[in-house]
């Protein structure tokens, strides 16, 4: 797990990904450095604030049978341009997290306990304006679908300058020479008069380039990519990891990344946390998840890593599935998966304990008494 | 657009010719016009003497074409019932019956689409609950009930309005309009409204509907990620991605309102084209109903023209790409 592998497997751009022109983009200047090389994103920042602090975050939705509980207790924090990996499997609650965070979790579903804070001041239940001119300016969002995530009734270029002054004090003069320079950023060809066409006349990795411009237009410090790329061609994916990676890392933004792919996480994340029905069950450096998973879920998922990264498939499942939100196991959520289940698992819920650099939710790595 | 514009022009036109043939067929197979001016003693060679001044004996795609080209000079005979031109006829009933249908539309529009904009936009508040159960009821009385109860109010018990007629006219050129005077207007307040309702409960549930769908998709949920008002997002984004479909049925319906005028015409007596219309059909005036007919589809494949042009300037996705514009 050592051996830094090519960044994409295919130096080529993809065929619907080639300009009009004929010409093919440079290839990105910006190599991976190698894993052990990347240095802690935590100590430089001056003081060592989070950018983001996620404290005990608790979602519900309110039900005709009782109240359900999506998310519990997350608690993590994201450092200035830092990239934090979230995996797991589907239903464990990482678009909900995502979308509390950015202020647009859908109606029943409530942010019931716990706090979000961005720069040290809280977001959670702000005014629906304050928090609105938080989202695009501060923190930015990709979604699941970037495919339908265009106005298809609008060209790119009024989408754009509409999201940049909406958000910064420009003429639409200065937001348009704003918005063809986002457009050559993210690599479309001919940018100057792609502006003008709309989203049918691109295909989906460009118009994936051009969310990824709208996310990035107003310069915020923190993006939410929710499976920015399971909709694509999977040459293009990685084309797209590579540019938002970039870009973040130029803009200096901080990316909290959802996905189902260990690879990308491999490449891409600076943390991981891992998510188990609506907790985190380990968080820490990615190297450290990867190469020494302390959590048996984790273990488990890791098991599956070398042929994951090689052919980029989905997690590989452990035996049985996750319990659906009515009926979470009491005590550790995981035990009756978990083959190093044993009393304590039943009745007691681990909390987070220090193991190593990371941190682990079982009892397994509880400090001895 | 040139060649978008000539296709649509070339299906309406074959709509047209259609629609001619049906009213073409009348006189063919609704009595026999020589029996009707010869009456019942006319003698065998007075019969093929007027059947060959008439025309009938030519094989019936001439008689179509001559049909035709009549029509589209206006020329539809002469009204059996009234004894003058059809055209003449049509002509002074128009402006009423015109007047009053797009009356009933702009309110229908005017008051059915911002409504349907706010039950969308807040489908749980008492407001719009209200509306919708109101809806239900405008969809489900019948136009006249409607009307006959508004007389019944505003005309009988509180005598505010006239219970029929148009009121004062003023003749502009070839044109009435009671849109110039005091009683002109006030008359047109309760058909208009009678022969409005049904559209605008109509127009004003299609466009929450489709307001909560659109409201739904992903490109919504990713303008608000990027911080736009709300302002912009509903009305710049989401009531714009209603409005193809909401084109397409509000251009049906206001066809639908000149036909639906026959009822309102009759319940408030209004000199208009339907009235003219429903007295043909008792009548069996002929060439009155095969003027009619056309009218009312030159109407529709007018408003039909108008639909699809609007589509192309709503929606980018029917405009062809320009050359060059590179691939999708
Ligand atoms: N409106 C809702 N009512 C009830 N439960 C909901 C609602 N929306 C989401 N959930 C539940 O919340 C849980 C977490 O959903 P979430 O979308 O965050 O999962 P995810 O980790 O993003 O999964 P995926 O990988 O499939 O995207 C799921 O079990 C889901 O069933
Ligand atoms: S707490 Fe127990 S059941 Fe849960 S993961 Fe650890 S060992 Fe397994
Ligand atoms: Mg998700």
């Amino acid at each position: 797990m050592t051996d830094v592998r090519p960044v994409h497997p295919n130096p080529l751009p993809a065929r619907g990904e080639r300009g009009p022109s004929g010409g093919l983009r440079p290839p990105h200047p910006n190599p991976l450095p190698a894993r052990g090389e990347r240095e802690p994103r935590v100590s430089e920042t001056g003081d060592g604030r989070p950018l983001l602090d996620v404290r005990h975050l608790r979602i519900e939705f309110p039900t005709r049978r009782g109240v359900l509980t999506a998310v519990d207790d997350v608690t993590f924090a994201i450092a200035p341009g830092e990239v934090l990996g979230v995996v797991g499997e589907s239903g464990a609650g990482k678009s909900l997290t995502g979308a509390a965070i950015i202020g647009l979790l859908e109606p029943p579903g409530r942010i019931a306990g716990g706090e979000i804070l961005l720069d040290g001041a809280r977001i959670d239940h702000l005014p629906h304006d304050e928090m609105r001119r938080i989202r695009g300016r501060r923190i930015g969002a990709i979604f699941q679908d970037p495919l339908a995530s265009l106005d298809p009734l609008y060209s790119i270029g009024s989408q754009l300058i509409e999201t940049i002054r909406t958000h910064l004090p420009m003429s639409e003069a200065a937001a348009r020479t704003r918005a063809v320079e986002l457009l050559q950023e993210v690599g479309i060809p001919a940018a100057a008069r792609r502006i003008d066409h709309y989203p049918h006349q691109f295909s989906g990795g460009m118009r994936q380039r051009v969310v990824i411009a709208l996310a990035l237009a107003a310069n915020p410090r923190l993006i939410i990519a929710d499976e920015p790329t399971t909709a694509l061609d999977v040459s293009i994916q990685a084309q797209i990891i590579t540019l938002l990676r970039r870009l973040c890392r130029e803009y200096g933004t901080a990316v909290m990344l959802i996905t189902h792919d260990m690879g990308v996480i491999a490449e891409t994340a600076d943390r991981v946390a891992v998510m188990y029905a609506g907790r985190i069950v380990e968080i820490g450096p990615v190297a450290d998840v990867i190469r020494a998973p302390k959590h048996p879920y984790t273990i488990g998922l890791m098991g599956s890593i070398p042929s994951v990264t090689a052919d980029r498939e989905r997690l590989v499942q452990i035996d049985g599935s996750m319990p659906r939100l009515t009926a979470i196991p009491s005590g550790c959520p995981f035990h009756p998966r978990c083959n190093r289940v044993f009393d304590r698992c039943l009745n007691e819920r681990p909390e987070l304990f220090d193991a190593g650099t990371s941190r682990a939710a079982c009892w397994l790595h509880a400090p001895l008494p | 657009m040139t060649a978008y514009a000539i296709r649509r022009l070339l299906q309406a036109i074959v709509v047209m010719l259609v629609v001619a043939f049906v009213a073409f067929s009348l006189f063919q197979y609704v009595g026999d016009p020589v029996q009707l001016m010869l009456g019942q003693f006319a003698t065998p060679v007075d019969r093929i003497r007027l059947t060959h001044e008439l025309g009938l004996d030519r094989p019936f795609y001439v008689q179509y074409y001559h049909f035709l080209v009549n029509a589209v000079h206006g020329q539809f005979g002469v009204s059996l019932r009234i004894g003058k031109p059809v055209s003449v006829l049509l002509a002074e009933r128009l402006p009423a019956t015109l007047e009053l249908s797009l009356c009933a539309a702009i309110f229908a529009l005017v008051v059915g689409i911002p409504a349907g904009v706010y039950t969308g936009l807040k489908p749980n508040s008492w407001l719009a609950r209200t509306m919708l159960s109101l809806s239900l009821l405008g969809v489900s009385l019948p136009t006249f009930l409607i009307g006959i109860l508004l007389i019944l109010v505003f005309a009988v018990k509180l005598n505010w309005l006239p219970a029929f007629g148009r009121g004062t006219v003023v003749h502009l050129g070839g044109w009435t309009t009671g849109l110039l005077t005091k009683s002109g207007l006030v008359s047109l307040i309760m058909p208009t409204i009678t022969l409005g309702l049904f559209q605008l409960t109509l127009i004003m549930r299609l466009v929450r509907s489709e307001m909560l769908e659109v409201l739904r998709t992903d490109y919504i949920k990713f303008a608000r990620a990027r911080g736009l008002t709300d302002r912009a997002i509903n009305f710049g984004h989401a009531l714009k991605n209603t409005l193809v479909p909401v084109i397409t049925i509000t251009g049906l319906q206001l066809g639908s309102i000149i036909a639906f005028s026959i009822i309102t015409e009759q319940v408030f007596q209004w000199p208009g084209m339907g009235l003219l219309f429903i007295q043909a059909v008792s009548y069996v005036d002929i060439p009155v109903m095969a003027a009619y007919l056309c009218l009312i589809a030159v109407v529709f494949v007018t408003i039909n023209l108008i639909v699809d042009l609007l589509y192309y300037v709503v929606d980018p996705r029917l405009r062809v790409d320009r050359p060059g514009g590179a691939g999708h």
